[in-house]
């Protein structure tokens, strides 16, 4: 019974010094980045966590579209409110799929891969060898890499939304066949500026900085050994994913509910 | 000592360590190590493996606290630095690590153009002319556009080592420069770290347990043992040092005051599965 004390209280003291040691990397490298040097670094790592996410982003994004677009036109058609195919098809991606399905494939696109390259930077010594010759990683690796992913992410889940409604406009419209004006028309008078997109793209930013942190923390605070690196990159997944999930409800909670 | 005779021992020795103590753990690695680094020699550091050699050039480095003891550096107390004056002093110390630890994702020509570009604001021509430079004095400047993954274990080597005094340091450390090298990168690894040594008028520390190459170049030898310098002097004085477990490292014999064997029964207890008893 002791014992079992003693572990849960060393458990948690352990996930305590992790989170404190976490959060002070975090703000060291964010307080480091502003310097017109680091400019290019940090355009590398657009590409890098941005650029290369693209293609699973749309192509994940055109087949959501079209999947939720078939959903709602067979069960709206049964009333006869195909017409609102469009608007439901903009809602539901705008408030809540976007950003969440974007950064759950964020996370196991681009988060996975800077876990994976930060700690095998660790593993071989690079990040000791830049920190001998008087280089700080966290303002040359870590931090661009922050930065890179809290700019790209809002970024791809704008282009996620834009695919999914044309892919979504692709079923409805051309294949079954509903009306194209109602379609759109239905999207324009209903969806507003700051509650629909705006607020979706404050949850996407809200993800981008919990998935980067996540990723680069797991990179920067990896085990240096091949085993190390394999469980960092499955944590920063795990966690990525269930932290996304969690928040979204409670960001929705706090942003539309009326539970009054 | 007096004042100025204590000035003067600062100015002969770039490092001076006093009564180190560092745990890892609940493990003593150093228990009161004291020990000086002469200027401009070259200086080793042997004992067996797992005695925390890298760890003492990670304490000199800066990267890592110890829980007590002093650790100056060019006068400057490592201890009690903010992480912006390490950084400064880092500059001038240049360190090749057992593994060179080159930047993967760099050319050759980049990975020695790093630590140039970082710190100081040269126009590229004289860049390129600095790291063709260093490239050349290590051999490889025909290698500049390859990347780490095309190297070989000894030009990777040379690689980092033309990266570590990129900077012209007044510190040289290397971390087991020997191990893993074939006989020829060996030779030429050794011939390197003497000939940058008096070129550079550095200082160097090396850390290794390969008695042969170490003492062929070293002007002083300190042996670690169990947290302590054990003995220190030229490595002639060493061979006919008076305690039998420095003999015993320093000749290589497998059997001495280190035994052999792994602390047991006797053998034929042991192959009788205990009968005799």
């Amino acid at each position: 019974m002791i014992d079992f004390v003693r572990a849960l209280g060393d458990r948690s003291l352990e996930r305590l010094a992790s989170l404190g040691r976490a959060s002070i990397m975090w703000l060291s490298a964010i307080w480091g980045l502003p310097r017109w040097a680091d400019v290019p670094l940090l355009i590398k790592q657009i590409y890098n966590v941005g650029v290369l996410s693209l293609v699973i982003i749309v192509m994940s994004a055109f087949s959501i579209g079209a999947v939720i677009a078939l959903q709602f036109y067979t069960q709206l058609s049964r009333f006869g409110a195909e017409d609102a195919v469009g608007l439901g098809l903009a809602l539901v991606l705008l408030r809540e799929l976007g950003p969440v399905v974007t950064g759950l494939l964020f996370a196991g696109r681009a988060g996975s891969a800077v876990t994976a390259e930060i700690g095998l930077m660790k593993t071989t010594e690079q990040l000791s060898s830049m920190e001998m010759m008087g280089v700080d990683p966290l303002r040359r690796i870590v931090a661009p890499r922050l930065w890179a992913g809290v700019i790209s992410m809002p970024l791809l889940t704008a282009m996620f939304n834009v695919v999914a409604i044309y892919g979504g406009m692709v079923v409805a419209v051309n294949w079954l066949g509903s009306d194209v004006g109602n379609f759109w028309s239905g999207m324009q008078d209903s969806v507003e500026l700051w509650n629909d997109v705006g607020k979706g793209m404050i949850k996407s930013v809200i993800f981008a900085v919990v998935v980067t942190w996540i990723s680069v923390y797991q990179g920067y605070d990896t085990e240096p050994t091949p085993e190390g690196i394999g469980f960092a990159t499955t944590r920063t997944v795990v966690i990525s994913s269930v932290m996304i999930l969690a928040l979204d409800f409670i960001l929705t909670l706090s942003m539309y509910g009326e539970f009054k | 000592m007096s004042e100025a005779a204590a000035r003067d021992t600062a100015q002969d020795n770039l490092i001076e360590i006093r009564d180190l103590v560092f745990r890892r753990g609940n493990r003593l690695i150093f228990d009161g190590l004291s020990m000086n680094v002469p200027r401009g020699g070259i200086t080793a550091l042997m004992g067996p493996s797992g005695c925390g050699k890298t760890t003492l050039l990670r304490i000199i480095g800066g990267q890592i606290r110890p829980d007590a003891g002093s650790v100056l550096v060019r006068g400057e107390e490592v201890t009690a630095l903010t992480r912006g004056e390490l950084l400064e002093l880092r500059r001038d110390i240049g360190m090749l690590f057992q593994t060179s630890a080159l930047f993967t994702d760099m050319s050759v020509f980049e990975n020695v153009a790093f630590p140039l570009r970082e710190h100081t604001e040269l126009p590229e021509d004289t860049i390129r002319d600095l790291v063709l430079l260093k490239l050349n004095a290590v051999g490889l400047r025909g290698a500049r556009d390859l990347m780490p993954s095309q190297l070989s274990g000894g030009m990777s080597r040379r690689v980092a080592l033309a990266r570590a005094i990129a900077l012209d340091p007044c510190l040289l450390m290397y971390d087991e420069p020997f191990t893993g090298q074939d006989p020829i990168s060996m030779g030429v690894v050794v011939t390197l770290i003497r000939r940058l040594n008096g070129a550079l008028g550095a200082t160097s520390l090396l850390v290794s347990h390969d008695i042969h190459e170490t003492t062929g170049i070293s002007d002083t030898i300190y042996i670690l043992d169990q947290g302590k310098v054990v003995a220190g002097g030229q490595p002639s004085e060493l061979a006919n040092h008076a305690s039998p477990r420095v003999r015993q490292f320093i000749t290589g014999s497998p059997d001495g005051p280190v035994p052999f064997h792994y602390p047991a029964d006797e053998l034929a207890y042991d192959l009788l599965g205990g009968a005799l008893a």
